[in-house]
């Protein structure tokens, strides 16, 4: 029988979302010279339709889950999840980019393009089964960020923080990438499950895996901007396009969040003696630099971007309790966390104006008294980043300190919810401006949001409600997925 | 759904209707708003004549199922009355912010309909992890409530009432999941079912810390001295409905969960830290009388009297007598009534004069007597004069701390004695003296509104203060069976040895 290089129908539907988010975003490049000028907003509209096609073939290539090309892919309920996460980010990111574009006058089909392009990077990240499979995913992912980070060509912050990100980005790949030469190295494999063979094995030194772990550790901590590798999270979030800022705060880290657990939690199995303290110690840094840095900040991305370093923190305490319940519980977060994140990016799109004029935490001010709905919806969202019961976030924090608390992590816990009480701090400025100050210029000008805002605000919304009050369903989904990465 | 989860669906629908109703409709909303709590209150009745059958007002289901948390609700003697109380007080503060409250009217009464909610939730909850979830729940309204409503440093003050019940919640939290690693359970009367029968213990570092945890979160909230400072800003900045449901419900949250939570759950650890707990009583009673003396701002001092009011139910509950700890629910009940009357009362003075400071009146006794009768009625109800409601709570638990340790009734009684000072001192220089010009023009007799708001209350005092029977033996009841899970100060004196030996075991 002539061996056959045409891949199988199986590996094809495992690979479905990946292939239409490539399809999707080369033709939007095509189309963009026919179509910028008529039409600036068919490149959006497509991008969502792709996006939503891919969600389904992400569900329906989970009925064949399995290992694929070689054992390169592994379509499994933990990759399912996140790629439906990633993919769902990206519905949302393009919604809210409407109008942020409209208003910049940059509708283009490179803009979508890029965001389907990173997030097919992230998809073959989530779903990666061998380090340079995962490799690979990383840089897609990345550089169509470093693009997007710089969209704005004439904007000098655009250009800031995307040189920024690029060189600091590259450099962290780096690391990465002498780990997983290391790695090759000692076991003579990049394939994860054999890493893992390999490493149980008597006779490995595990001091050598020690010293490509840390290597890797370093890379993926910059990707999550976990302390102490996050000093570049802040200037980049505040640099960078509103739409794109809640984009990389979001999907890249959700994805880089996904194969630091598949990674650590699989191929470094035995060595979490050494790596579980390490990881221990950055995410209460981490915690502890984003929420007190947040407290002096008065523009509205950067403090957000120190939340999410403080954020990355609470999901590193999911790491380092090192168990399948704190990968179900960093799994549960990272979906709510993306929720509140981006809806509060969301309404930063809709006050910052052209030219991104109104990013301080004053220009919110009276915003409930001129448009109660979108107040309101902020309100939702800061609720559940506090993490005030009956939003996600709350429970995303609780499932956290719990499966911290069973792997005894007492001290953390403690110290991480002493922490989230810190940071209820800044985020109540928030509402303090929103709902106890009067109406400034800047929310007296306000037109009402757009349609595709008012949706980009009402689904996280939504959505945070239903992890909050009925968290059952994701919460045995990410279970079940936690216990299938082993 | 029974009658109290139909009393916690209620007030929730209604706010959630009250938000979806068309702007500048405001007289609609007012009228909504009480409509619905008229009815919450009605129903919550039914609670006190159904009390007797028992179980009937229970319901357990699984609310998410791993890991697995109830919806467990359910009432007993402790509960009942309070979840009567905030029924009772939020038409009222519904009607004494009729025409006060201006700027966005719709969200202030729906705020009012979450907060009750949320009161009645942490009331009848016996899930912890669902009794944390109300308890956060009513911050929320809350802090909009004095944020948006207050008065001028009302920002500062809200923002740290916010702060200071989460900083104290997150640790309660931290006791909750510990709790549940444990127990493999969140429901209240399987973990305590799991701590008589012996299938969990604690040691004593554990037990000592995890009682420390609840402790905090619940003394902030009292506010026990030293962790009251949050308490005189929040009630003078609030408007006067905020400060009305802040001292008469919200305060109770603090002591009911001792009770309810801190003593059966942790009985050795209660036992044992209970002398510095009483110490911090009595200096919150005596040092919230004497700071409260010297308050030219009246919400202030009655803000100051509620510290010093609170101090008698701490003590009455670390007693573990049957006489202090039903002298401390009858006094939560006491203080939720008298003090949330004088609060009205100064509410009713602010809206005439636009100040709250004892130095801008005088003489208000010529212009409105009737105003002075009804501040008076309260004045000495608050002092606990004899045939008044809070000389019955007051003195049982002197007496109940008397039968623990005669020293700490000694010092508490000098709080008995302070109270009356500043309040007749108060009541002097606002009612009597010279009547000011400014006063005489602005100090209208009061209105058919304020009557009606006003009259519950003092007609409640009276009944609390000679007919006890209605209140106390369910309550009674209840605290008996608190106090068989805890062990009585007399048990411990005769039972050192016992007690030593593991949990107490009276049956």
């Amino acid at each position: 029988m002539p061996v056959s290089f045409a891949p199988s129908s199986t590996d094809l539907l495992r690979f479905a979302p990946e292939t239409i988010l490539t399809i999707a975003g080369t033709l939007l490049m095509v189309l963009d010279p026919l179509f910028a000028r008529k039409f600036p907003r068919l490149f959006g509209h497509l991008s969502i339709l792709a996006l939503i096609a891919a969600i389904f073939a992400a569900a329906a290539a989970n009925s064949v889950p399995g290992v694929g090309f070689s054992n390169l892919l592994v379509v499994d309920s933990f990759g399912t999840y996140f790629r439906i996460l990633v993919l769902s980010i990206g519905i949302l990111t393009v919604l809210f980019s409407y109008s942020y574009l409209d208003r910049e006058q940059a509708e283009t089909g490179e803009y979508h393009a890029l965001i389907l392009f990173s997030i097919m990077g992230q998809c073959v990240m989530v779903t990666a089964n061998d380090l340079i499979m995962i490799f690979i995913g990383l840089e897609i992912s990345s550089i169509a960020t470093y693009v997007l980070a710089g969209y704005l060509r004439n904007d000098k912050r655009n250009n800031e923080a995307a040189l920024k990100y690029f060189l600091l980005g590259s450099f962290a790949t780096g690391f990465l990438l002498y780990g997983v030469a290391i790695i090759y190295g000692l076991t003579g494999t990049t394939q994860l499950p054999a890493i893992r063979a390999a490493l149980n094995a008597p006779g490995t030194s595990l001091m050598v895996a020690g010293v490509a772990a840390s290597l890797m550790f370093v890379g993926l901590c910059f990707k999550v901007s976990g302390a102490p590798f996050q000093v570049w999270a802040p200037d980049v979030y505040q640099g960078a396009p509103a739409p794109v800022s809640a984009f990389m705060a979001t999907g890249p880290k959700a994805a880089a969040f996904a194969i630091f657990l598949r990674i650590f939690l699989t191929a470094f199995d035995r060595i979490s003696i050494t790596w579980a303290p390490v990881v221990w110690v950055c995410a209460l840094a981490s915690m502890t630099i984003g929420n007190f840095a947040a407290l002096k900040q008065t523009n509205l991305k950067r403090m957000l971007a120190y939340s999410s370093i403080a954020h990355a923190g609470y999901v590193l305490v999911a790491l380092a309790s090192n168990s399948e319940i704190g990968t179900a519980a960093a799994m549960f977060y990272l979906a709510a966390y993306a929720l509140m994140n981006l809806g509060a990016f969301a309404v930063i799109v809709y006050i910052s104006g052209k030219g991104e004029k109104h990013v301080r935490i004053e220009d919110l001010a009276g915003l409930s008294q001129r448009q109660p709905f979108t107040a309101a919806m902020m309100t939702v969202f800061l609720l559940s980043l506090i993490g005030v019961p009956l939003t996600g976030g709350f429970f995303g924090k609780f499932y956290i300190f719990r499966a911290a608390l069973d792997s005894h992590l007492v001290w953390l816990a403690v110290l991480g919810l002493l922490n989230s009480a810190v940071a209820a701090y800044y985020y109540l400025r928030l509402l303090v401006v929103m709902y106890m100050h009067e109406p400034g210029e800047v929310t007296n000008a306000l037109e009402s949001p757009s349609f595709t805002l008012r949706a980009a605000l009402v689904l996280p919304a939504i959505g945070t409600f239903f992890l909050g009050i009925l968290p059952g369903t994701v919460l045995s989904f990410t279970q079940a997925a936690a216990s299938f990465i082993k | 759904m029974n009658l109290l989860e139909i009393l916690l669906a209620v007030p929730a629908a209604g706010f959630l209707v009250t938000l979806a109703m068309p702007r500048g409709q405001e007289q609609l909303v007012r009228l909504f708003t009480m409509a619905v709590s008229i009815l919450v209150f009605v129903l919550s009745l039914g609670l006190i004549s159904g009390y007797e059958s028992g179980d009937k007002f229970t319901h357990n289901a699984v609310w998410i199922a791993n890991p697995e948390i109830h919806w467990h609700v359910a009432i007993d003697g402790l509960s009942l009355w309070l979840i009567v109380l905030s029924a009772f007080l939020t038409p009222i503060a519904i009607l004494i912010s009729w025409n006060s409250v201006k700027k966005q009217v719709k969200e202030f009464f729906a705020f009012l309909l979450l907060l009750e909610f949320g009161l009645i939730g942490v009331f009848a909850a016996w899930d912890l992890f669902l009794f944390y979830t109300f308890w956060e729940v009513v911050l929320v309204p809350m802090y909009f409530l004095i944020g948006i409503w207050g008065h001028d440093r009302r920002i500062y003050a809200t923002v740290k009432f916010f702060l200071y019940t989460m900083a104290g919640s997150v640790l309660m939290l931290v006791a909750i999941i510990y709790l549940y690693t444990l127990a493999g359970t969140f429901d209240y009367a399987t973990i305590l079912d799991l701590f008589r029968s012996g299938h969990i213990g604690l040691s004593h570092t554990e037990e000592t810390l995890l009682f420390l945890a609840f402790f905090v979160a619940f003394a902030i909230k009292v506010p026990l001295f030293p962790l009251h400072t949050w308490l005189p800003d929040a009630h003078v900045e609030a408007p006067t409905a905020g400060s009305l449901m802040l001292a008469s419900v919200m305060l109770k949250m603090g002591t009911y969960g001792l009770v309810r939570f801190c003593l059966p759950m942790f009985p050795n650890a209660a036992h044992e830290n209970a002398w510095w707990i009483n110490i911090l009583a009595i200096i919150g009673i005596i040092y919230g009388a004497l700071i409260a003396m010297v308050q030219p701002n009246m919400k202030k001092l009655v803000a100051y009297s509620s510290v010093s009011h609170l101090g008698f139910v701490v003590l009455g509950i670390f007693s573990f007598t049957q006489m202090g700890l039903d002298g401390a629910v009858y006094q939560m009940l006491n203080h939720g009534i008298s003090t949330g009357a004088l609060f009205i009362l100064v509410g009713f003075l602010y809206e005439r004069r636009h100040s709250l400071f004892i130095a801008d009146f005088g003489g208000v006794a010529t212009a409105a007597p009737w105003l002075a009768t009804i501040f008076l009625i309260s004045t000495l109800a608050s002092i606990g004069l004899p045939m008044l409601n809070n000389f019955v709570g007051e003195f049982l638990i002197l007496q109940g701390a008397a039968q623990a340790k005669f020293a700490w009734t000694a010092f508490a009684a000098i709080g008995v004695i302070l109270s009356a000072c500043y309040m007749l001192w108060m009541y002097q220089r606002v009612f009597f003296g010279s009547l000011v010009d400014e006063v005489k023009h602005h100090m209208p007799e009061m209105n058919l509104r304020e009557w009606v708001c006003i009259t519950p209350l003092i007609v409640m005092m009276v009944w609390m203060g000679i007919y006890t029977q209605t209140f106390l033996p369910v309550v009674s009841e209840t605290n008996a069976r608190i106090l068989d899970q805890t062990g009585t100060a007399i048990s411990l004196k005769s039972g050192g040895t016992q007690l030593a030996g593991g949990r107490l075991h009276a049956r």
